[in-house]
């Protein structure tokens, strides 16, 4: 068994240690945000959070990640309480199939754990690994700006709950 | 997510549609009548109401058989019903796409859905409007010209108030629809026209069971193909036992040339795949054309003509001395429709029926296919659609469903799933075909366009199933079936021909469509067909007669129109882009319109690029573009897939062209067949969508194709100076069109 912390919580799991981390959170534990995409680590759309940093989840063995911080798309947020970026991906209705988006979302969430305040710049560059087929491109941009306003606000607003790493946002 | 048979039946107060209770439509449909012709949309071959409409005490749900693609069309196929159903779009329920639950509507493709499903729910909902009006009229005795519906009631001016679900009883909405139903008035626009958030998007951003990949039925096991390295090949033979003892795995599934494996788990049935494949010996042939020398071959192959128009002299010798010919020849090769998630499907045969949970565009034509495959009577086969990964046209969905269909029977009572690998999908979807166009043009006084020869050359554009002969995996079966030879599709929608006639004014004009039936590589539908390259050609054509003849291209565009909506989305795109008063600064502008199968929405798009001259690379820097969809339904829906489309023909038309050698597909990859990435987005796209309230719906999905591409080529011609006519308009084609031009 292989201990895996996900989303805030532990799990044990009987998959192989040369599993890749998606097999084990789409099959063994059943989560859906991480899709299958391309197994190769060319299109992102399996990208999830190791501790602060985004990750191809077809390229990582589960065996090399046990005790570090896994966090996919459910641990942003809820229905009842969407992440920041999440929400900001609904409105402004960055999405059309949406099968890349919880990866783009992913690779948004920890480019704003690591830099306050991004330019346009180095939104394109830390979302350059994941490939949109659809052509919403230019939503998503603008939903990850939004996003980085959003924490501003937040942030300079000095409340309570206001977080500087993904992990800290789970519910 | 679904309603039980047992819960319609016992439903009180319910409409009881026998419709729905099982895989039986075709039988519990009445007869169609000469009358149903006269119907609007889809009323035509689903007459009935209840077909399209349910409304008892858990509330109204309207029925679809168009499929959500990742278009939108349930949030607005939801505002359609609920304008007419005076109720907020939160009060409706939609099921979509199942064949023991929905009409049939044969595929979601071709831009149809708002035309045919749209057109179809609007009218049954306001006629199921007035029939509420009449029974709450009939009961409270009172003139019905002053009852009103309103939030899901009959409303009396006294201030009575009587719930639709009290109105209703048995069969009230079993009756045929009728022509002419009283629509609400396009002025007083409450649901449509306002973009109203898609009802999809967040499941998918909370990471929900949003797509046919998170389903998982109790007792799922997962399959794998192997699939033949190349189009032609046959398994010669394969050591199956060591693969039997890998971890989890529960069998092996040989049919001829067809290899699978099943397993436990989804990462144990990869791992045994790929040991399999390692373990097959395969035959195979060298079947693909030299694709260095595709178009010389292309225009060699066996073909038929169809014409397409002719009018005037259009061969005629030259008339007055101030005439000036010009000939062009522009191209594309194989496109992908490269669907981000790999095609998945999900069969359980149980009890001698057979179920297909599918991300289809079609579950009726692919029920069909499924129970020739199978030996099954269609009674005893289900389709049910659920999301996939965007398709953007014919890819492996249909045959991912074959897929699981095959291996399910061989396991009865266990749910089977395959997804497929990322090589599977880049090297087995059917292709949009290589296309190439030749076209001659006479400019005549004042540089108008007085003479047009126009011939295209194309495969068919759809080999959608059809039968099962269509779905690939019978193709390697022992049993092995071959598909039915292709037939153009026909005008005026067309196929290698869409678009292939410009909306143009030109007194002389010839148009022929080269139709080539022997399909090296597997081709089908992909968004926008033959119009993609199509308008392409006229399009940069249009450009070329416009610099010879020194017209602005805009103004040319416009004095060879008389359509006012087509001047309109011109007029209005060269005006948010700022067209006249452009200054060049190293950069280039280009433009492009087209009216979508000269039938559906109309499209013009101005763009702006600037050109590396060293490396040769285009930058695309702003793109504004103008879309008239007839009624917009929902309009940040629309902008949605104008942006989409503009930015996926910039992608089609910057890098991508699926590459082979003489037997194996070689584009495996997104390494081996780069698309666009975030890089490579235009800085700004701006579309303005030009609301027509009270006019037909208009398909818009695939309108941006042909005019992106060409807009695209334009703008590369004014900032380089050199024209390119072959597609994809890569780096190093624009250096080496670059190098030519210094040399000359």
């Amino acid at each position: 068994m292989i201990s895996l912390l996900v989303n805030g919580r532990s799990v044990e799991v009987d998959d192989d240690p040369h599993t890749p981390l998606l097999y084990v959170l789409r099959d063994t534990l059943q989560l859906n945000g991480a899709k299958f995409g391309c197994g190769l680590g060319q299109c992102g759309a399996c990208t999830v959070m190791v501790d602060d940093a985004a990750v191809f989840s077809c390229q990582t063995p589960i065996a090399d990640i046990v005790g570090r911080r896994i966090t996919t798309v459910e641990g942003l947020g809820t229905r009842q309480r969407p992440g920041v970026v999440q929400q900001a991906f609904i409105d402004e209705q960055a999405a059309q199939c949406g099968y890349c988006i919880a990866g783009m979302i992913m690779r948004a969430q920890a480019l704003i754990g690591r830099t306050a305040s991004p330019t346009d710049d180095e939104i394109r560059a830390a979302l350059e690994p994941n490939l949109c087929r659809c052509g919403t491109h230019s939503r998503i941009l603008r939903a990850v700006r939004r996003a980085v306003c959003a924490r501003q606000a937040a942030a300079t607003g000095g409340g309570p709950g206001v977080s500087s790493s993904a992990a800290d946002e789970l519910s | 997510m679904s309603v039980s048979r047992r819960a319609i039946l016992s439903g009180g107060g319910a409409l009881i549609v026998s419709f729905a209770l099982g895989p039986l439509p075709a039988r519990a449909q009445r007869r169609r009548s000469s009358a149903d012709a006269a119907l609007p949309g889809s009323l035509r071959s689903s007459p009935m109401l209840d077909s399209w409409l349910r409304i008892d005490a858990r509330g109204i749900t309207v029925f679809t058989d168009k499929a959500e693609l990742g278009q939108g069309i349930q949030t607005a196929l939801i505002q359609v019903a609920a304008e007419e159903l005076a109720v907020e779009p939160g009060a409706i329920t939609l099921v979509a796409a199942d064949t023991a639950r929905t009409p049939n509507e044969g595929y979601t493709a071709g831009s149809h859905s708002m035309q045919d499903s749209g057109t179809a729910i609007m009218n049954a909902a306001a006629q199921a409007r007035e029939i509420l009006l009449g029974l709450a009229s009939e009961r409270w005795q009172q003139d019905r010209a002053r009852l009103k519906a309103e939030g899901g009631a009959v409303v009396a001016p006294d201030g009575r108030r009587i719930v639709y679900s009290g109105l209703v009883s048995g069969r009230t909405l079993h009756v045929s629809a009728e022509p002419g139903a009283p629509l609400g008035d396009p002025a007083h626009r409450r649901v449509m026209g306002r973009s109203w958030p898609r009802i999809d998007i967040p499941a998918k951003v909370l990471g929900e069971v949003a797509f046919i990949q998170d389903v998982r039925p109790a007792g799922m096991v997962h399959a794998r193909v192997v699939r033949p390295p190349s189009y032609g090949a046959r398994l010669r033979s394969v050591e199956s036992a060591p693969v039997l003892r890998l971890p989890g795995v529960l069998s092996v599934v040989r049919d001829g040339s067809y290899l699978a494996v099943v397993a436990q788990r989804e990462y144990q049935a990869i791992t045994a795949m790929e040991a399999l494949a390692r373990a097959a010996r395969w035959e195979e042939k060298a079947s693909l054309p030299q694709q260095s020398r595709l178009f010389e071959e292309l225009v060699e192959w066996p073909s038929r003509n169809v014409p397409v128009a002719a009018r005037g002299a259009a061969d005629a010798a030259h008339g007055s001395p101030v005439e000036r010919t010009l000939e062009a020849e522009y191209r594309r090769g194989y496109l992908m429709h490269g669907s981000i998630g790999p095609s998945c499907a999900i069969a359980l045969f149980d009890d001698g029926a057979l179920t297909v949970w599918t991300q289809s565009q079609g579950v009726y034509p692919l029920r069909n296919a499924l129970a020739e495959l199978s030996g099954l009577p269609e009674r005893r086969v289900r389709c049910i659609q659920v999301e996939g990964s965007g398709c953007y046209g014919h890819n492996g969905a249909d045959d991912a469903a074959a897929d699981a269909t095959i291996i399910a029977l061989k396991l009865p009572g266990r749910p089977v799933r395959v997804q497929w690998m990322r090589s599977d999908e880049h090297m087995w979807e059917p292709y949009g075909p290589a296309m190439l166009a030749r076209v001659r043009g006479t400019l005549g006084e004042r540089g108008n366009i007085v003479r047009w020869e126009y011939e295209v050359s194309s495969n068919t554009h759809s080999t959608r199933p059809g039968g099962a002969r269509e779905l690939m995996p019978s193709w390697f079966l022992e049993r092995r079936l071959s598909p039915a030879a292709p037939e153009p599709l026909p005008l005026p929608a067309g196929g290698g021909d869409r678009n292939a006639l410009p909306l143009y004014r030109i007194p002389a004009l010839k148009v022929d469509y080269r139709f080539i039936p022997p399909m090296p590589l597997r081709v089908s539908a992909l968004r926008s067909l033959g119009a993609h390259l199509n308008v392409f050609a006229i399009e940069s054509f249009l450009d070329e007669l416009a610099r010879a003849g020194r017209s602005d291209p805009v103004e040319l565009r416009v004095r060879h129109l008389d359509d006012p909506r087509a001047i309109a989305v011109i007029r209005t795109a060269a005006e948010r882009f700022g067209w006249r008063k452009y200054r060049r600064d190293g950069r280039g502008k280009g433009f492009a319109f087209a009216r979508y199968k000269n039938l559906a929405a109309y499209l013009a798009v101005a763009i702006e690029v600037s050109v590396d001259r060293h490396h040769g690379a285009a930058r695309v820097l702003r793109v504004v573009a103008a879309v008239d969809s007839g009624e917009a339904v929902n309009p940040d829906g629309i902008r949605n897939q104008i942006e989409g489309g503009i930015l996926q023909a910039l992608s089609w038309a910057l890098f991508e062209s699926v590459t082979f050698d003489r037997t194996h597909i070689t584009s495996r990859d997104w390494a081996s067949y780069p698309i666009l990435h975030f890089t490579d987005v235009p800085g700004a796209i701006e579309v303005v969508v030009l609301n027509r309230p009270g006019q037909p719906f208009l398909g818009t999905g695939e309108a941006a194709q042909g005019p992106a591409a060409a807009a695209l080529a334009n703008a590369v011609a004014d900032a380089a100076g050199v024209r390119i006519r072959a597609l994809p308009l890569t780096a190093e084609r624009i250096r080496a069109a670059l190098a030519a031009a210094r040399d000359t």
